[in-house]
């Protein structure tokens, strides 16, 4: 029985980036994406609960080695990453035909854990491409596994929704995506550093997953700057706290604010 | 000549900074107000292993080396002192000093604990009237069959009233002649009858951590509490301060950083003049010390840590370090306030702290004077170390990993 984590190296999301050529630059290193964070926690706490294998997989070019490498640290058992020439410019499509192939290269696996989406691109449709390419259901907005029971194949999770909690429970296997209410993430541990530093972790190509990167479906064509926000300040003042609410109330509603 | 950390260094660091950062930092103005120790703190930094981080694997730590705890020190200093001092005495004087002289009975009984945060440790060898004059001590050792009795006031104790076990520093010869030679170390723990001990509230600085006072009156030390021999209490002192000394200089570069960071961060948001005042020459020329300050007095913690791994003695290199980086922590905070302004001698602004607790660390762990002494022995010849009966374990990966 086998957890499967997927993450990448994005950068912080206080590194200030900019699009210089067409090309997106900033100065800051890479971090584990935020999201995943949770997502690595929650497969190292299913691991240590059940007794299960927990792997960390990512797909790209070595900088995201070191959010294989993080995963490890935290409690992983070993870390796997996608990468081939061909996969170079990939999109989401090509993203999911790999990852699916790659899970189930490993064989055991049952659940799949994502975070909520990739901090980077801000977009989250690789977690629902991936679990139709495997064929499993998808759960997303996951804030909390209230039972799983790896050996007779099922789950309940509580999904948070704009309209409310929702109890869901499924068949094994399964592809979550999961929300920061659903655990606090872990610290690596120094043994685990230890282990991380010393991983060998190996690349599955192309041909190993057996995927033929055909065309891309989308393609980058552009990138640009967001035209830069421009608002004013001003300081709103009055005789009185009441005053100044009431000043502020109205220009908010005569700037249909409210 | 090779300056690069490794891998297992970078995470480490990282991981520690992480920690310091989320979890200890929101809560410093709180706890310096309350002048106590946040309780979280020791539990956590056993939690994650902190409080073993170089300690062999085997006694129950993280196997890391030498340099890893010097890192380790400038991360938590960089958050706020009381943590590195934690680190000082639980780790540098106690922990180290069961590693560097305990017997292996000792090691399993004192260190494995200790190392696995379980127990917490402390050192005692200041005396309300015993600082720098370690000789001068007035705290006595009477052997009796199997036990020493011991009776003794010991001063300005990190952690006197948090930890479990500590090193004191007793005369089992009160008439040795000369008096260090007379000097003997033990292990003694909290639940001892006659240990008492309470805290000092009301200090300029540190006052989220927790500093006080230990009394042992007709203490029963069993004989195989005694580190090492009779009358080498004094060399198992000073070789317990070369570990000591070592973090918090490592802490005092941590406490440059913090200044630098902060101050380059003020000066880039506030304006004068129509400008920020990072464009103004006098405050970039304090940016420019820090940096130097901070660039000089990591490469030479770094050089202890690494005559530390190599097994090398280190007590001058860890002396020039520890004076250098800790005189140098308060200047950068002197500056730091400058450039922050009014708003810099207020608390709104960490510097102000950062200032308090830096100037504690050039009196405790050998005044600033003290190593203009010992720097001034060794090079007029006045002074050179003689080997030890037990060195400083050098770090051997096969030994500390397995």
């Amino acid at each position: 029985m086998h957890v499967v984590v997927l993450t990448k190296s994005t950068p912080d999301t206080a590194a200030k980036v900019s699009v210089e050529g067409g090309t997106v630059t900033w100065k800051e290193a890479m971090v584990l994406n935020p999201w995943d964070e949770y997502a690595v926690t929650e497969a190292v706490l299913l691991k240590e609960a059940h007794k299960v294998k927990a792997t960390v997989m990512t797909l790209g070019k070595e900088e995201h080695g070191e959010a294989l490498k993080q995963g490890i640290a935290i409690g992983c058992d070993q870390g796997i990453r996608i990468w081939d020439d061909g996969l170079e410019g990939h999109d989401s499509l090509l993203y999911a035909r790999s990852v699916a192939a790659a899970v189930q290269k490993l064989g055991d696996a049952s659940l799949v854990i994502f975070g909520k989406e990739f901090s980077d691109t801000n977009t989250d449709q690789h977690v629902y491409q991936v679990a139709r390419k495997l064929g499993w259901t998808v759960l997303g907005s996951v804030a909390k596994i209230l039972e799983i029971d790896f050996g007779a194949g099922t789950i309940k999770v509580e999904r948070l929704l704009e309209q409310g909690k929702q109890i869901v429970t499924s068949k094994l296997p399964v592809v979550i995506a999961v929300l920061k209410d659903i655990n606090e993430p872990k610290y690596p541990s120094f043994i685990g550093i230890r282990k991380a530093s010393k991983a060998d972790i190996p690349v599955w190509g192309l041909a190993d997953l057996g995927v033929d990167a055909g065309s891309l479906k989308t393609k980058v064509t552009a990138l640009a700057e967001p035209p830069k926000r421009e608002g004013e300040v001003e300081m709103i003042t009055g005789d009185s706290a009441a005053q100044i609410a009431a000043t502020l109330a109205d220009k908010l509603l005569e700037d249909k604010v409210l | 000549m090779d300056f690069s950390l490794t891998e297992e260094h970078l995470m480490a660091q990282q991981m520690v900074r992480d920690f310091a950062h989320n979890e200890i930092y929101p809560t410093i103005k709180e706890w310096d107000r309350k002048q106590q120790l946040n309780p979280i703190v020791l539990p956590r930094m056993a939690e994650l292993g902190i409080l073993g981080i170089n300690i062999p694997v085997r006694y129950g730590g993280q196997g890391f080396d030498y340099l890893t705890l010097a890192l380790v020190c400038e991360e938590l200093e960089r958050v706020d002192t009381p943590l590195r001092v934690i680190m000082s005495v639980h780790m540098g004087l106690n922990s180290m000093s069961v590693l560097q002289w305990g017997t292996e009975e000792q090691k399993q009984r004192f260190l494995v604990p200790q190392a696995k945060g379980e127990k917490y440790a402390a050192f005692g060898l200041t005396e309300p009237n015993a600082g720098s004059d370690v000789a001068a001590m007035s705290s006595t050792a009477r052997r009796e069959g199997d036990v020493y009795i011991l009776n003794g006031e010991k001063m300005w104790i990190s952690l006197a009233t948090k930890a479990h076990h500590i090193l004191v520093f007793a005369k089992t010869d009160p008439h040795a002649n000369p008096p260090h030679s007379g000097i003997t170390a033990f292990m003694i723990t909290d639940d001892m009858k006659g240990v008492t001990s309470g805290d000092i509230h009301d200090k300029l600085g540190v006052r989220a951590g927790s500093t006080g006072w230990v009394a042992m009156q007709d203490v029963e030390v069993p004989v195989e509490n005694r580190i090492g021999e009779e009358g080498e209490g004094f060399y198992i002192a000073m070789a317990a301060l070369d570990n000591g000394r070592y973090t918090v200089g490592a802490g005092a570069v941590g406490l440059i950083r913090a200044c630098l960071e902060d101050s380059i961060k003020y000066a880039h948001s506030r304006e004068t003049f129509g400008k920020p005042i990072a464009k103004h020459q006098l405050v970039q020329q304090k940016i420019a010390f820090m940096q130097q300050w901070y660039d000089a007095s990591k490469l030479l913690i770094m050089k202890a840590g690494w005559l530390k791994n190599i097994g090398q003695r280190n007590t001058r290199e860890t002396s020039v370090a520890k004076w250098y980086a800790t005189d140098m922590s308060v200047q950068a905070a002197l500056e730091a306030i400058q450039i922050h302004g009014a708003y810099g001698f207020s608390d709104e602004y960490d510097v102000e702290r950062y200032l308090r607790n830096g100037k504690g660390a050039v009196i405790y762990e050998g005044t600033s004077e003290i190593h203009q002494l010992m720097q001034a022995g060794y090079a007029l010849g006045f002074r050179e170390d003689r080997p030890l009966r037990c060195e400083l374990p050098a770090y051997d990966p096969e030994f500390w990993q397995n």
